[in-house]
């Protein structure tokens, strides 16, 4: 289960960026092989970045990150490199929901105070971004339920292998659900 | 109060009242995946433990991203998906056979459908008045062993249309001018609904083009109405049987309505490096360019090659300029041979890529040079798109694509005699 409390270092990200600039396509041919694809994040986008980027940063980006492809291997890539949680003022759809999948926490707020540096201390089930270098506590819009439970279980494919469904009110009743 | 389409597509594969922020479990008619998203979907569905997939008949495999494949790994990955498929007994397609979304159209999508493939332009098949989205590896896994998946029901936007397209103004001038008006995080969560008396004259192509680009404003669907031009489509198709008429109720709440003419719509082009950077093609006249690509499950449908071959047809493409054609389907390549369009644009100097997604995506078949410029029918233009971070991309109509593939510029396709 992931931590409720996330404690991370502030990683600063523009606007608009796409998930060409997290993972370009032209690497599909590793994405059977994610030690060699996750060598390339942001390498276009952001040169340096894979040595820029410690462990348990935290990225912190403006509006619409994500945006572009389906491909999960966006946030996979993203986590693999160390990063804890993405914040950002908005996510993608489909970006969101397979960070989510992979248990990579978003939280949607405000950004534009964080500075890149900053310590961040994020509480997950209240939705609260506290900056500590400045003191700004950014309150977050709601995760959904389920996203919160599939997060904090460690992702989609533990979530399903644990509860063979969806834990929302009337998929008891269907074909496979055990759920409650 | 009534339901929008979303609403009256998830309530009915919910069995729920499925109304707008509420979370529901719906079954998926259709889950699938390509090539370059199902390797992983096949090892997250392995992860899972399940002994089977619900239903094979509902799933399907396109191999069309890498299609013939360029290197070993992907030529392994096409192996990983086909022996998936001969294991599970679900859908697969060969290389050749065209692009997923355009498969999904000619094949298997019918109104009231929830469609959900792991491709972000999934929402293609909202042409046919189905709930179509594109997502992850790890959500389409889990469709294919549980044969449903979860949705927040979304908010509507009504796209109300009338008048006609004028001359050489496509559907995707059309698609390009919303996203350019709507931004292209100004539909995200929500779905876009097409309406109005103009529908009754947009064809299936036209609509899937609208469709398809729905993502490109975020948006989680773009779904049109079925009505008699969706059912003349399907009966071309073999599937007549599929069809049943499918419209929002009257009284239905939408967070807001755009209303625009198609008759005032001019040749737009989205400029580099994002969609909604969208300008009437005269803005951006003069542009030189090194190739145009003309394809993608965006644009390269039997009516697409139709308006290319027409502006192209007894002359040649300019010298400086490569020209590119892929078919969406084999479907699509069968029917512009049999038409002569593929006689007219091999004359004018083009190059024809097989069915597929082709120079798209930057993996193989066109990937640009260092500062070269490339006006494409596809639906993204975003940095390193195809594959090459210094290269321009530019988007615009087939029609805007062949006036500029004779000039080697930017041309207003309403010039070309």
């Amino acid at each position: 289960m992931s931590d409720i409390i996330l404690r991370g270092r502030a990683v600063r990200l523009g606007d608009n960026i796409s998930t060409d600039d997290i993972i370009p396509g032209r690497f599909a041919h590793l994405r059977s092989n994610l030690p060699q694809l996750a060598g390339h994040v942001f390498e276009d986008a952001l040169p340096g970045f894979t040595s820029r980027v410690k462990q348990a940063d935290i990225l912190v980006a403006g509006r619409n990150f994500g945006l572009g492809s389906s491909r999960e291997h966006a946030p996979l890539v993203i986590k693999m490199a160390g990063v804890k949680a993405v914040v950002a003022e908005s996510v993608a759809r489909i970006f969101y929901r397979n960070a989510i999948n992979q248990g990579l926490p978003v939280l949607l707020c405000d950004t534009g105070e964080i500075s890149d540096g900053d310590e961040l201390e994020i509480d997950l089930a209240r939705g609260v971004v506290s900056d500590l270098a400045s003191g700004a506590k950014l309150d977050c819009s709601p995760m959904a339920p389920l996203m919160l439970t599939i997060v904090q279980e460690g992702g989609l494919i533990p979530y399903i292998r644990k509860h063979r469904g969806f834990l929302v009110p009337g998929e008891s009743d269907q074909e496979h659900g055990h759920g409650v | 109060m009534g339901k929008t389409l979303a609403e009256r597509i998830l309530a009915d594969r919910s069995q729920t009242d499925a109304r707008a922020g509420d979370t529901v479990v719906a079954r998926v008619d259709l889950a699938f995946v390509q090539d370059t998203t199902g390797p992983l979907a096949v090892r997250q569905f392995r992860e899972l433990g399940f002994s089977g997939v619900a239903r094979p008949d509902g799933l399907a495999v396109f191999l069309d991203h890498a299609a013939p494949s360029s290197v070993r790994q992907l030529s392994n990955d096409h192996i990983l998906l086909r022996g998936f498929a001969g294991e599970t007994g679900c859908h697969i397609t060969e290389v050749g056979d065209g692009v997923c979304h355009q498969l999904v159209a000619e094949r298997f999508a019918r109104p009231g459908d929830v469609v959900v493939g792991s491709d972000s332009h999934s929402v293609t098949a909202g042409a046919l008045g189905a709930f179509a989205t594109g997502m992850g590896s790890s959500d389409v896994a889990v469709a294919f062993a549980l044969g449903r998946t979860w949705f927040r029901v979304p908010v509507t936007i009504l796209i109300d249309l009338k008048g006609d397209f004028p001359r050489r103004v496509c559907a995707k001038d059309l698609a390009l001018y919303l996203i350019g008006w709507i931004g292209a995080d100004g539909a995200t969560y929500k779905a876009l609904e097409f309406g109005g008396e103009a529908l009754s004259r947009m064809t299936v192509p036209q609509r899937l083009t609208v469709a398809n680009m729905a993502v490109e404003a975020g948006a989680k669907a773009g779904i049109f109405p079925a009505d008699e031009v969706t059912r003349e489509f399907l009966v071309s198709q073999g599937r007549g049987d599929g069809y049943r008429p499918l419209h929002a109720d009257g009284d239905a709440e939408y967070e807001r309505v755009i209303s625009l003419n198609l008759g005032e719509l001019e040749p737009t082009v989205s400029l580099p490096h994002a969609v909604d950077n969208a300008v009437a093609v005269g803005r951006t006249a003069g542009v030189k360019l090194q190739q145009v690509f003309i394809g993608t499950c965006t644009n390269g449908r039997l009516e697409d090659l139709a308006v290319a071959a027409d502006i192209l047809a007894g002359k040649k493409r300019h010298p400086g300029t490569r020209l590119l054609v892929a078919p969406a389907s084999r479907q699509v390549l069968s029917q512009a041979l049999e038409a002569g369009y593929v006689q007219r644009l091999v004359d004018a100097g083009a190059v024809i890529l097989p069915p597929g997604c082709g120079a798209c995506l930057g993996l193989h078949q066109g990937v640009l040079g260092d500062g070269e410029a490339c006006l494409s029918t596809a639906n993204r233009n975003f940095r390193g798109r195809m594959g090459n971070p210094e290269a321009m991309i530019y988007l615009a109509s087939p029609a805007t694509a062949a006036a500029s593939a004779l000039t080697g510029e930017i041309t207003d396709p309403r010039e070309v005699v």
